[in-house]
């Protein structure tokens, strides 16, 4: 079987102010970036780039479609807090990494895509393969540049890398046409950077966060909402201290899963379209929110007039622009949640909210997410509750879109920092197999599982073909109930019934694992299940195990489309 | 109500492209929109007008913030300041209507820049109240050809766009 890339040549001296071409230019700052690892397709032209990347220490990944290196790069750096990086030719190759860019986009992940562009005489031509790819990703990108000079190259990818990762995350595109790849130049790496018009305030706003701090001290009814800023900034600890000192209860947005232990007595899940009803109601009743590192999403809000109509709302975030953008906000507080929440924890006093916390749990036990535990047929969230239960919690958790992807938030404790990478604003299927793949690079000791449904398995099931070429032994639990699960649970709740384009027929995945070279297992009975995941888990290897569900369980509770949080549909009851 | 926007921005490629494309994807009401250099060598200024309450105009800022080559926006509208406009407006004319559209022309400072046999082009400058104003003067001769720059807005006295809006508080 062909390997990747030929085993790394040993350190490469660095030879600045040596005359180095385009592309080896590119990879020496690649290397001072630290990247280790590269995800990506070659084609006409990054054809150069190749050639000079074969001399470097740095691993390609050849994946089997560019959506699935974009994918890879984000999972790579959720799951490492590093950036991840992808490559991509011209036209097709560059639009394929599309979706993926925008999904990194809108989950602020860093990534850095680097394009192969028609040389420059070509640029503006029609020439083959040429797409305007910066005009193309203007929109999804935190920044993008088209290199058209040899000269700028080291300077915008210092740039870039700076960009990506600092501030509020998010993918950066350089599009580097073939002639500039090949011309020549001095190369030293720049120590600095020139970005005027672009500072992040990293520290909150002493005033803001006293103001915070008093409106805490008043509160009766508080609720943290905490999201993936939580995450990003590593504040783990700053948001227990919080919770623990305040008697907060904490509910996570889906991105913030896993920002706070879902074990801690104030952790009380999730308010979503689809979720949890006491964390709605909480939000609902409270008369504070402290929303840290999230954006008031409207999958997490419901209708924004009927959003926490009792609530004055703290608002803490790195992005100025998402303050006041979706509600209204009594204390904004722009910064790094880190910095922010430990200064906010030395203003504030020490407090019970004994009866709220007992009221918020009265009606997690009115309405408790509890699956039916008498029953013979193999319920989706019985295998999530398995997974967990096999894992001991220990295995970071990727989803795809779907009905998998809430019963995998609403079934799965997590209680590690970042051991979910579940995929937000783009919501795109067939992001779980290579995202799983890039964080199973970036983390090579961690257990790895991926949680998709059988429509989204099939959108990236090519990258079955990387994970066993390269050895990244991930693990995926595909629910497979025959339906694109989530589209026909809406068509049956909201649509008559009319299952068209629903129904889904699908390849017997245990048996294309195998064709592809991994392992693969089918699971039809509860029985089987906690057998058959050790067994995935124990082989040195990719696995894949088909969990034939049940085809149309639902989820719930659910807010209906354009209604209110609290107006949430329930489940029958069991 | 209208408000005039001042941006500065770093004169890199594609600046112009992301601001004008942030105002659509947005749903921003933009009524004008000028560019041009600045004092500053590689340094633009935008100059828009955009119809809104005060919150749509601080999410026109700070969406305009998160644009990387952004340096600083300003909401000028509250300031003194000194607002132009400048329109070139081809007149149709004949013999007989010539004089009366060089009178009001005069009246309203504007200058005759091309005679031809059966039109004339006007330049004007000023506040866009006082272009409306000739427009619709000049309208009944037929106006065959105009062009319009939107707005530009400099601060009166020795203050630079004093209200910066502070999108890094
Ligand atoms: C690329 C893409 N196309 C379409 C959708 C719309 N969509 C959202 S959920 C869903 C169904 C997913 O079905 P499946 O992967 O089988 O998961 P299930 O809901 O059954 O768990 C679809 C089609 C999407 N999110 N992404």
């Amino acid at each position: 079987m062909a390997v990747s890339k030929p085993v790394a040549v040993g350190p490469i001296e660095a030879p600045e102010g040596k005359k180095l071409s385009g592309a080896q230019i590119l990879c020496e700052c690649l290397l001072k970036e630290g990247v280790e690892v590269i995800f990506g397709i070659p084609g006409g032209a990054t054809l150069p780039l190749y050639h000079a990347l074969y001399e470097y220490p740095i691993r390609h990944i050849l994946v089997r479609h560019e959506q699935g290196a974009a994918h890879a790069a984000d999972g790579y750096a959720r799951a490492t807090g590093r950036p991840g990086v992808c490559f991509a030719t011209s036209g097709p190759g560059a639009t394929n990494l599309t979706s993926g860019i925008a999904n990194a986009c809108l989950d602020s992940s860093p990534v850095v895509a680097i394009t192969g562009q028609v040389a420059t005489p070509l640029i503006g031509k029609d020439a083959f393969q040429e797409v305007d790819i910066t005009g193309i990703t203007q929109p999804i990108t935190k920044h993008n540049y088209l290199v058209t000079r040899v000269e700028d190259l080291a300077p915008v990818v210092k740039e870039a890398f700076y960009l990506a990762t600092t501030g509020r995350p998010g993918p950066v595109l350089i599009d580097i046409p073939r002639d500039v790849q090949t011309a020549k130049t001095n190369f030293g790496y720049p120590k600095g950077i020139r970005l005027p018009g672009y500072k992040p305030t990293l520290l909150g706003h002493q005033r803001q966060i006293r103001q915070a701090a008093a409106l805490i001290g008043e509160a009766e009814r508080p609720v943290i909402l905490a999201g993936h800023g939580v995450i990003i900034s590593g504040a783990f600890a700053d948001l227990r201290e919080l919770a623990e000192k305040g008697d907060i209860p904490v509910i996570t947005t889906l991105l913030g899963i896993s920002s706070f232990p879902e074990s801690h007595r104030l952790s009380f899940g999730i308010p979503h379209t689809i979720c949890s009803v006491y964390a709605n109601t909480a939000v609902n009743e409270s008369d504070l929110l402290i929303a840290i590192g999230m954006r008031f999403d409207d999958r997490a809000t419901g209708k924004t007039s009927h959003f926490a109509p009792k609530a004055r709302v703290i608002h803490i975030d790195i992005d100025p622009a998402e303050i006041g953008k979706n509600v209204r906000v009594d204390v904004p507080i722009v910064g790094d949640v880190k910095n922010v929440l430990m200064s906010l924890n030395k203003e504030i006093a020490l407090a019970k909210h004994t009866e709220w916390v007992e009221q918020i749990n009265r009606w997690r036990e009115q309405f408790p997410l509890t699956i039916d535990t008498e029953t013979d047929v193999l319920l989706p969230q019985y295998v999530v509750q398995q997974i967990y239960g096999v894992t001991e919690g220990k295995a970071t958790i990727v989803t795809d879109v779907g009905q998998n992807q809430m019963w995998a938030a609403q079934y799965y404790c997590y209680d590690r920092p970042t051991v979910s990478s579940p995929l937000g604003g783009l919501g795109t299927m067939g992001f779980s197999l290579p995202a799983a793949m890039g964080a199973k690079v970036g983390r090579p000791d961690e257990l790895i599982w991926a949680i998709a449904g059988d429509g989204g398995f099939q959108m990236n099931i090519q990258e079955l073909a990387t994970v066993v070429q390269d050895k990244i032994p991930v693990k995926v639990a595909i629910l497979n109930n025959g339906y694109l699960g989530m589209i026909r649970q809406w068509q049956q709740l909201f649509f008559e019934r009319r299952y068209l384009g629903s129904p889904l027929s699908g390849p017997d995945f245990a048996r294309v694992a195998e064709a592809y070279g991994a392992a693969g297992f089918r699971v039809t009975t509860k029985e089987e299940v906690r057998p058959t995941l050790i067994k995935a888990m124990e082989y040195d290897g990719p696995a894949i195990v088909d969990f034939w569900v049940a085809r149309e369980e639902n989820v719930y509770p659910m807010i209906p489309p354009g209604a209110a949080a609290i107006e949430m549909i329930h489940g029958p009851q069991k | 109500m209208k408000h005039t926007v001042v941006a500065l921005m770093e004169d890199r490629p594609g600046v112009l492209n992301r601001a004008v494309s942030l105002f659509r994807r947005r749903g921003f009401n933009i009524e004008s929109l000028t560019v041009g250099h600045t004092e500053v060598p590689r340094v633009s200024r935008m100059t828009v007008v955009v119809e809104g309450t005060a919150n749509i105009v601080e999410q026109v800022a700070k969406q305009l913030y998160k644009i990387v080559d952004v340096i600083k926006v300003s909401d000028v509208t509250q300031d003194p300041t000194v607002v132009r406009e400048l329109a070139l407006i081809k007149v149709s004319t004949t013999t007989a209507t010539r004089a009366e559209v060089m009178q009001i022309v005069d009246i309203y400072r504007a200058k005759i820049v091309d005679v031809a046999p059966d039109s004339l082009i006007v330049e004007v400058t000023g506040p866009e109240e006082k272009v409306d104003s000739l427009v619709s003067l000049l309208r009944r001769y037929g106006i065959k050809e105009m062009v319009r720059t939107g707005r530009v807005a400099m601060v009166r006295g020795a203050a630079k766009a004093a209200t910066t809006i502070e999108a890094k508080e």
